[in-house]
């Protein structure tokens, strides 16, 4: 499947891995079934610390190398303790970090060298909606607008051509862009 | 009743096969639920027009269509064309015959019909793409009031029910239902998804004799690189008129059309559209840009009269349901053979088939991109016709070698 030019380019991404697994779950979707999971425990205030260590899939249950710990809080212009980004920066973090790695699977595949690729992630917010200040105002984002500067040996339509590829197959993209259904309760 | 062959589909792929088997000298029928070309008769809204120019339109062993070369047929013209080449070479087509089952038998197949049973060694499947429209699980979310036609149920604007227009999906059928109910006056929101846009005409040619020229037609279905995925891609965003205009995203928002992004959900009598509107405009107008930079390294040239990006427009990601007196589906359609044997398909009911070959004296064509890109087109069945006959000639004298 690959090209025969993606041999020569490294972007550290086991292209030939990925569309393996493409290949395999395409024949076996229960072992496509994943779970994802976060932990979050309250600290005090608006802080709570998320933990991510484990995760379901291919038929098992696997763990990360090691956890890594997602601290949540408001900043102090909201007169708390800022121990760390507000979870809709967390949520911008979330979509760089899935569009970033979808460029580099797309490049190497499409046999394109990276040198540097840098994303700015900004989202507009309007408060009033989750201060409840006006009923017509959502509490999410009205847009979230993404600028990447990548250094490639490719044209800029091809670089185009990359990032659109890489929104089309991004998993967070879709989650922020399509409704999810999202239930919660009380144990 | 015996025969060598069944043919299953009186369309132009069922059309080709029997006229390679009649060269062949290959005793055949092709069982046609209805009569020749019922799908053209029956299934078309009345101003559609082939997306492919006349001079492409070559059946085997047909002449030229005629007329103007750079035209485009109406849908009773084809069938009127298929009538014709039917009559021409007196086709053994057994019309108002449904068939009802394909069985494997110990000589071969037994295929049972409303009107009994033919026995033979070959059964070649050319029934076509448009088994069912393929029509989102959300659809049953919707109000009753609320009209729902699909592109193949459309005819014209008058039947759909006065009123804003809410139309899912931008490929030709998508696009070509929006401009006309637009043109009729109507109020027509587009949902966008995956879409390929193209210019009508580019360097004063139509773009299919440019993909023509380029070999993009004739790309193979072992030499592509993602076969999966260029079976699914939309149908191109074209129009045959007269006048050769071209019609895609930009040319509809100008006219008034309102787009917005993949139709996602339905949530308190209110539309769900997604926010990714911008990058499937993006993604249509690089893969466009792509087309056009090789015919101009074609011709070695420099660009010339490239249509614009695509303007995005404001973002809708929710409209009331309650505005809009009716939708149409032009989310595409799908095959169905509730007559083949299920262990033929594939999990998604798709006939399993290699370049059109289903193994043990079973064949398939007129699918997208069966063997090449133009499989699907109605000339592009020709030449598949051709192969596979060649193929099913060898299978019929392994056969009787062996019995």
């Amino acid at each position: 499947m690959s090209t025969v030019e993606s041999s020569v380019v490294d972007n550290g991404v086991n292209v030939e891995a990925l569309l393996g697994a493409r290949q395999a779950l395409a024949e076996a979707p229960e072992a496509a079934q994943f779970r994802w999971r976060a932990r979050c425990e309250w600290v005090n205030g608006t802080h709570s610390r998320t933990t991510i260590h484990d995760f379901s899939g291919l038929g098992a249950e696997h763990t990360h190398k090691s956890p890594s710990v997602i601290e949540g809080d408001h900043p102090e212009v909201f007169a708390s303790e800022d121990h760390g980004p507000t979870p809709t920066e967390t949520v911008l973090a979330a979509l760089a970090g899935c569009l970033t790695a979808g460029i580099a699977a797309v490049a190497t595949n499409r046999g394109i060298q990276l040198r540097s690729v840098s994303a700015v992630v900004e989202a507009d917010h309007d408060l009033r909606g989750i201060l409840g200040a006006d009923p017509d105002v959502r509490n999410g984002f009205d847009g979230v607008r993404v600028r990447y500067e990548i250094d490639a040996d490719a044209s800029r339509a091809d670089v185009e051509a990359l990032v659109a590829q890489s929104q089309k197959r991004s998993a967070v993209f879709d989650i922020l862009t399509n409704p999810t259904a999202v239930t919660v309760e009380v144990a | 009743m015996h025969t060598s062959v069944v043919v299953i589909g009186g369309g132009q792929a069922g059309l080709a096969m029997s006229w390679w088997l009649t060269r062949a000298g290959v005793d055949h029928v092709v069982l046609e639920r209805g009569v020749v070309g019922q799908s053209w008769r029956e299934r078309r809204w009345h101003s559609l027009r082939l997306l492919t120019p006349n001079w492409m339109n070559r059946l085997p062993g047909a002449p030229d269509v005629g007329g103007d070369p750079d035209g485009y047929l109406g849908a009773t013209a084809v069938v009127d064309l298929l009538d014709g080449y039917a009559r021409s070479f007196d086709a053994p087509v057994r019309p108002h015959t449904t068939v009802l089952g394909v069985r494997h038998t110990a000589s071969g197949f037994r295929v049972d019909t409303d009107g009994g049973p033919w026995r033979c060694r070959a059964v070649v499947v050319a029934t076509g793409t448009e088994g069912e429209s393929r029509v989102p699980a959300l659809a049953a979310e919707l109000d009753g009031d609320l009209q729902q036609v699909t592109a193949l149920g459309y005819r014209e604007p008058g039947q759909v029910a006065p009123g804003a227009v809410l139309v899912v999906g931008a490929s030709a059928s998508g696009v070509q239902i929006a401009d006309e109910l637009r043109r009729a006056g109507r109020s027509v929101t587009l949902a966008v998804g995956d879409h390929v846009r193209v210019p009508r005409t580019y360097r004063g040619r139509d773009i299919y004799r440019w993909m023509d020229e380029l070999g993009v037609l004739d790309e193979r279905y072992d030499e592509v690189e993602d076969l999966a995925r260029a079976r699914r891609l939309p149908s191109l965003q074209l129009i045959g008129t007269p006048e050769r205009r071209s019609l895609d995203l930009a040319t509809l928002s100008a006219a008034g059309v309102q787009l917005t992004g993949r139709l996602v959900g339905v949530a308190r009598g209110r539309a769900l559209f997604s926010g990714s509107l911008a990058n499937f405009l993006k993604a249509g107008d690089l893969k466009q840009a792509r087309l056009l930079d090789r015919i101009d390294a074609h011709v070695g040239g420099e660009p010339v009269d490239r249509p614009g990006p695509t303007p995005v427009p404001a973002t809708v990601t929710e409209l009331d349901l309650a505005r809009f007196s009716a939708v149409v589906w032009a989310t595409g359609h799908r095959p169905r053979y509730p007559w083949l044997d299920p262990a033929l398909l594939d999990r998604r009911g798709a006939i399993r088939h290699e370049g059109g070959i289903m193994g043990g004296g079973m064949y398939v064509l007129g699918l997208p991109f069966t063997r090449r890109r133009r499989s699907n087109l109605l000339a592009g069945v020709g030449p598949d016709a051709e192969a596979l006959c060649g193929h099913l000639v060898e299978h019929l004298g392994r056969a009787r070698s062996a019995a």
